[in-house]
């Protein structure tokens, strides 16, 4: 190959697509590595603490897409103090001044601030594309600022965003001249809408064709934009209920017929089940439906909508769909591939809803169901293995019984056998969570199975260290480990600490890791970032009195190439 | 920083951390402060699985310790920080645990209302009226029936509070209706005589 002109190379790399492929061309030699670096287009930064930004773009100073994400995933619930890092500002102003032919920003989990959102709209000329998941930080402010400057913006999604809202206007701040998007989601912003410049702006972007409205935009705006933008391929509708004697109402219900091209609905976020019926006439080519937001629909509606979307691949619900629905899903969608089953009632006193038998039909009469979340009462293990017979596909398998720790009823017996039968079965089971009452035994059998499994999450399981080690030695490509309330401590923080390098990232809370056995693995293992996320002020002032006896209440390792990081807050000491 | 150790059969600690230290290590922090929420929390999830395979966890009782350290309010419920693993987004969403199920007596409808969203008795019924859409509302001075066109039916709303009593709606204050109502039920007024709060008509 050496023989070969750069030129052919680079054009071989073209054909060479993903992140791993092109990490592990970039290795044979020199050669490759130069070649390799000047031609990436898109880099992807699962942590943006284990490399600086410069460093990134030092290197790859041709990327047009960045992609980074922040927080620990447990930040989702609740479990990583508000201040704890993550900022996006350095990797704006790096970019900024690196790679000013950014056209597409990805940010997950982090920290976004109205002025980076200016910086941004203002740095890149050629900016097509920003997605902000998860993050927080900022307000319609910095939307303004995206809206103003952007031109040529194809993307705004913002999803699951906290968001300040300093007033609607930010959607008028898209100049008349903005005719290029193609997407716009915006359904997490809180505050009202400016409908007018909504709709206007819908009706002057031709190539638009994915649309998700927040719940302050009203059913009467809805219909004035559907009815301009009838090319949408995906919808989130605003809000959802409008009293069906009323001219708005039969407006609606008229709306759906002459889309053509609608394959994904969402939004629903106040529906009710009268509204609902507007959308039957676009249900037989849809593939994507998520009603996961719509507490107010009944099992029995769900259903009359379900029996509708044969060509459904991928459903989000309430678990007020009950076994009766998912049986209903289970004739009906034989091209499901992703289904996710949330709780409707978080705190409430358990109204049975989904059980093991909903799980069982899904996975019986949907053959190509490789991705799941489902949200239960509780679980047996005969179901798992039967779903592990009929289901062997799976490459994420996310199970939540809602009650911690909870054997299977039937037999009073831990779910590791279940469990285990998930991971012998589904050979290319890349993602795992699990629940329920378990033992170190479960751990065996991931350690021993789950070859492909990169991501695991563990909460109130296990009896002993034994069991955390079974996975760190076992799972060979395990990238992500998460860890709450299990008796996991120093011994198997320490047995196989060369581990952690080939890792991103490792969290624990509630478990049994001391400061000591913490300090031990900081001094072997100096390419890592063990830090300390300890929120008690009463111990934290005095930190260097603390016996390494002490128990830790979170613990965030990850490896990284740039040092402690030094932006981390009080609470955050990283050894 | 007291080193006793709770009965909890989690590793001893001088086995796992390999190295010795004096019992008497002194510490300024108080004696047992931040150790002994933390050992509650891990005697807690350690007894999971003996004390909570019969108890609904999220109905919790009130013995049960709180779990966080993190300064999670703790309601008559013991709650755990982060479980279950919802998304603050999602959470914030769905938070109306004010949705209840309303029900009719002989018919299959069930339906769900969020009594967050009406201001009083008279918007919620003008609402049930519209839910349900053959009724039609009629007056009486004290109390309000809706009424199936069809065949004439009568029926009384009801709801089932807290204590798990059949109640009339509209005794109560609005607002205590709303914190003590559990579901709602469209009685035929026949059978809500029994209710004894009201009188046969």
């Amino acid at each position: 190959m050496t023989y070969f002109p750069e030129e052919v190379v680079e054009h071989i790399f073209d054909f060479v697509g993903s992140h791993r492929d092109r990490n592990t061309v970039s290795t044979v030699c020199k050669a490759w590595y130069q070649v390799e670096r000047l031609s990436r287009r898109t880099v992807f930064v699962g942590n943006c603490y284990a490399i600086g930004p410069e460093r990134v773009m030092a290197r790859f100073p041709g990327i047009n897409s960045l992609s980074v994400k922040g927080k620990p995933h447990f930040a989702d619930f609740n479990l990583v103090p508000y201040d704890w890092g993550g900022f996006a500002l350095p990797w704006i102003v790096a970019a900024a001044r690196l790679c000013p032919g950014l056209e597409e920003l990805r940010l997950k989990r982090m920290v976004v601030t109205d002025d980076g959102l200016e910086l941004l709209a203002r740095s890149f000329p050629n900016f097509k594309s920003l997605v902000l998941i998860s993050c927080e930080g900022f307000s319609t402010d910095g939307l303004a600022a995206i809206a103003t400057y952007c031109r040529g913006l194809r993307e705004l999604d913002l999803q699951e965003n906290e968001v300040e809202d300093h007033g609607c206007q930010w959607l008028s701040f898209f100049p008349d001249s903005c005719t290029s998007l193609v997407s716009l989601n915006f359904g997490c912003l809180k505050g009202e809408v400016n409908g007018g410049a909504l709709e206007r702006l819908v009706a002057r972007c031709p190539n638009l064709r994915s649309l998700k409205l927040s719940p302050a935009v009203s059913v009467e705006s809805l219909n004035k934009i559907l009815a301009r933008a009838s090319h949408l391929v995906d919808l989130g509708t605003g809000s959802f209920a409008v009293d069906h004697r009323t001219d708005v109402y039969h407006t609606l219900m008229n709306s759906f017929p002459k889309f053509k091209s609608l394959r994904n609905l969402s939004g629903f976020w106040d529906a009710s089940p009268c509204c609902l019926r507007a959308v039957y006439p676009v249900c037989t080519s849809l593939t994507v439906l998520n009603l996961s937001y719509a507490p107010a629909i009944q099992g029995d509606d769900l259903i009359k909508i379900i029996c509708l979307c044969f060509k459904l691949q991928k459903l989000w619900v309430l678990d007020s769909i009950g076994d009766k629905g998912l049986a209903v899903v289970a004739s009906t969608c034989k091209e499901l591939q992703e289904l996710r089953v949330f709780p409707c009632d978080i705190y409430g006193a358990g109204t049975t809803s989904v059980t093991e038998e909903g799980l069982l039909a899904v996975s019986s009469g949907c053959p190509k169901l490789n991705s799941l979340l489902y949200f239960c009462y509780q679980m047996t293990n005969a179901a798992l293995i039967t779903v592990a017979k009929n289901c062997p596909h799976f490459t994420r398998f996310r199970l939540c019984i809602l009650d911690p720790g909870k054997p299977d009823p039937v037999t009073n017996q831990p779910l590791d056998e279940g469990f285990g039968a998930i991971v012998r079965s589904c050979k290319n089971i890349r993602r795992l969570s699990l629940s329920g009452r378990l033992t170190d035994q479960v751990f065996l059998y991931i350690g021993m199975y789950a070859e492909r499994l990169e991501m695991l999450s563990i909460a109130f399981a296990g009896d002993s260290d034994k069991g955390m080690i079974y996975v760190l030695n076992g799972c060979k490509n395990l990238r992500k480990l998460e860890i709450r309330d299990c008796p996991f401590g120093d011994i198997a923080l320490l047995k196989n600490v060369a581990k952690y390098e080939t890792m991103r990232s490792l969290w624990m809370s509630s478990c049994d890791v001391t400061l000591g056995g913490c300090k031990a693995l900081a001094a072997k293992m100096p390419r890592l970032n063990v830090e300390i996320i300890n929120e008690n002020e009463e111990t934290y002032e005095f930190e260097e009195n603390l016996s390494d006896r002490h128990k830790l209440e979170k613990i965030y390792v990850y490896r990284t190439v740039a040092g402690p990081r030094n932006d981390a807050p009080d609470f955050v000491w990283t050894l | 920083m007291s080193t006793t150790e709770t009965g909890n059969s989690s590793t001893t600690e001088s086995a796992v951390s390999g190295l010795d230290y004096e019992e008497t290590q002194l510490t300024l922090a108080p004696p047992g402060g931040s150790r002994s929420e933390l050992e509650r929390k891990r005697g807690f999830s350690e007894g999971l699985g003996l004390s909570l395979e019969t108890k609904d966890f999220l109905s919790g009782s009130s013995d049960e310790p709180p779990i966080s350290g993190a300064g999670e309010p703790s309601a008559a419920k013991a709650q755990v920080v982060g479980w279950p693993p919802v998304r603050s987004f999602r959470r914030n969403v769905l938070k109306s645990c004010t949705y209840v199920k309303v029900a009719v007596d002989g018919t299959p409808y069930l339906r769900k209302v969020d009594l967050e969203a009406y201001a009083g008795y008279q918007q919620l019924l003008t609402a049930l009226e519209e839910m349900f859409t053959c009724f039609t509302a009629r007056n009486y001075p004290n109390e309000r029936r809706l009424v199936d066109p069809v065949n004439g039916t009568e029926y009384v709303p009801t709801y089932e509070d807290k204590d798990g009593d059949w109640m009339l709606i509209g005794d109560v204050p609005w607002k205590m209706f709303v914190a003590s109502c559990k579901r709602l039920r469209l009685m035929k007024s026949s059978e809500a005589v029994d209710l004894g709060c009201i009188t046969a008509r």
